[in-house]
């Protein structure tokens, strides 16, 4: 077989990064909150909302709390990552690789991204539209990957999986069907927030097509914020690193067109200053991930092509939402959260120690 | 033969890595069972310089890695 040449090597990768850049900042224009055309931690937990799991800034006013909503782009993904695996043959109903661990790991791994703002790719969006506070993000998310990788170097492995019935697979893309039609139906037991981020939102058709078309293009070129870092630190292996540089430039840009960048450290969007707990938070993140062995896309990707480890991961990301917001460890605009978020930081470095340290094992063939 | 079948990345390519780095094998056969660690694999089996044969393995893939 042929040495790959680079078009093939860093095309896909890099027009993914090219167009998930772009829909972001279209999606932000049609209506999304700023700085946050995609956020997989931020639509989950919205989704959270919607189902009410968390009623975070409930305002007896107007009758809900500030993010709830169905997110199509949730959605796109899974459905989008779906399609095409089934279309090349690529859907493979696979589980039973610690799912448990998995589950506690993803629940953390969400309370670092809230008391942040952003998972990885929202982290990414708001470097492209000049916050400062993002750049403090991403080398706590670095640290994270680098302490992950010292226990991947020493064998750290959550396990095989195994392969799994269709039905098995099927239940987690299926969920997302049930989500479009209620999003699309709005009926009253799901809660829309009448204000705040979750009340900003592209229209449903908008935003479902073009993370359907995500979703395509993030399955096939396989995507992730922290396999970019980890490949390149590991592996000398800089395809995945070039599409998370891609989604910066092409932020930029487009925020350069539409007059949004804003370089800085304040008053920035949907964003704190607290650089102590920025730093903190994506560490918990970015060491979380590389135990789970992707970013919060990527899990929702690999849950779209039946693999059920992802989507249990992608139900303790629910869950950890809902814990952020009803325990006061969320962060907002104005600083961190008014619960006990460093307990809860401090908590999640024990828990990720203890099953990295307790995972590591001679992987022999 | 590495048997990385169930592993998802980056196991796969860290369970070939050591074993190209313990043994310096001539041929190397690594079991995975998706596209994605084919692809992980083979890119990482170049970049140290192997050729690589893909095959089907019981429904999953074989790579067959000389040099």
């Amino acid at each position: 077989m042929q040495s790959e040449n680079f078009a093939k090597r860093y095309g896909l990768v890099i027009a993914t990064g090219l167009v998930v850049g772009a829909a972001a900042v279209a999606l932000t224009f049609w209506g999304n909150p700023a700085n946050m055309g995609f956020c997989i931690a931020c639509f989950l937990r919205d989704i959270a909302g919607a189902l009410n799991f968390q009623r975070a800034g409930f305002d007896a006013e107007v009758g809900t709390g500030i993010v709830q909503y169905i997110r199509p782009e949730i959605i796109g993904l899974v459905l989008g990552s779906t399609a095409i695996a089934f279309l090349r043959g690529e859907f493979k109903p696979k589980g039973g690789s610690s799912p448990m661990i998995r589950f506690i790991v993803a629940v953390f791994v969400m309370i670092g991204a809230l008391v942040f703002l952003g998972c990885p790719l929202r982290m990414v969006i708001r470097i492209g539209g000049g916050d400062l506070n993002a750049v403090v993000g991403l080398a706590g998310f670095a640290i994270g990957i680098l302490i992950g990788i010292q226990f991947l170097q020493r064998g750290f492995s959550l396990r095989r999986a195994y392969q799994q019935s269709m039905a098995e697979g099927l239940v987690f893309p299926a969920l997302m069907a049930v989500l479009l039609v209620l999003v699309v139906m709005a009926p009253s037991f799901i809660i829309f927030s009448a204000k705040g981020p979750g009340f900003q939102r592209a229209p449903i058709a908008a935003a479902l097509v073009i993370a359907l078309v995500v979703g395509v293009l993030a399955q096939r070129s396989r995507l992730c914020m922290v396999g970019g870092i980890r490949d390149a630190v590991m592996f000398k292996d800089f395809r995945l690193i070039s599409g998370f540089a891609a989604i910066i430039a092409a932020v930029l840009v487009g925020n350069l067109i539409l007059g949004r960048f804003n370089p800085g450290f304040a008053e920035q969007p949907i964003a704190h200053s607290e650089w102590l707990w920025n730093l903190l938070g994506m560490v918990l993140v970015g060491w979380g991930s590389v135990l789970l062995g992707g970013c919060p896309l990527r899990q929702l990707i690999l849950a779209g092509e039946g693999n059920t480890d992802s989507a249990v991961t992608v139900t303790g990301f629910i869950v950890g939402a809902a814990v952020s917001h009803n325990f006061g460890l969320a962060s907002s605009g104005t600083g961190i959260g008014t619960g006990p978020v460093a307990i809860a930081v401090a908590a999640g470095f024990v828990v990720l120690g203890v099953i990295s340290v307790m995972n590591m094992q001679k992987l022999e063939g | 033969m590495v048997d990385a079948r169930g592993y998802s990345c980056p196991t796969p390519v860290i369970m070939v890595q050591k074993a190209v780095k313990e043994g310096s094998p001539k041929k190397l056969e690594v079991a995975v069972d998706n596209q994605c660690s084919v692809e992980n694999v083979t890119r990482f089996a170049q970049s140290a310089g192997y050729k690589v044969a893909v095959a089907d393995f019981e429904g999953d893939f074989k790579l067959t890695l000389t040099k």
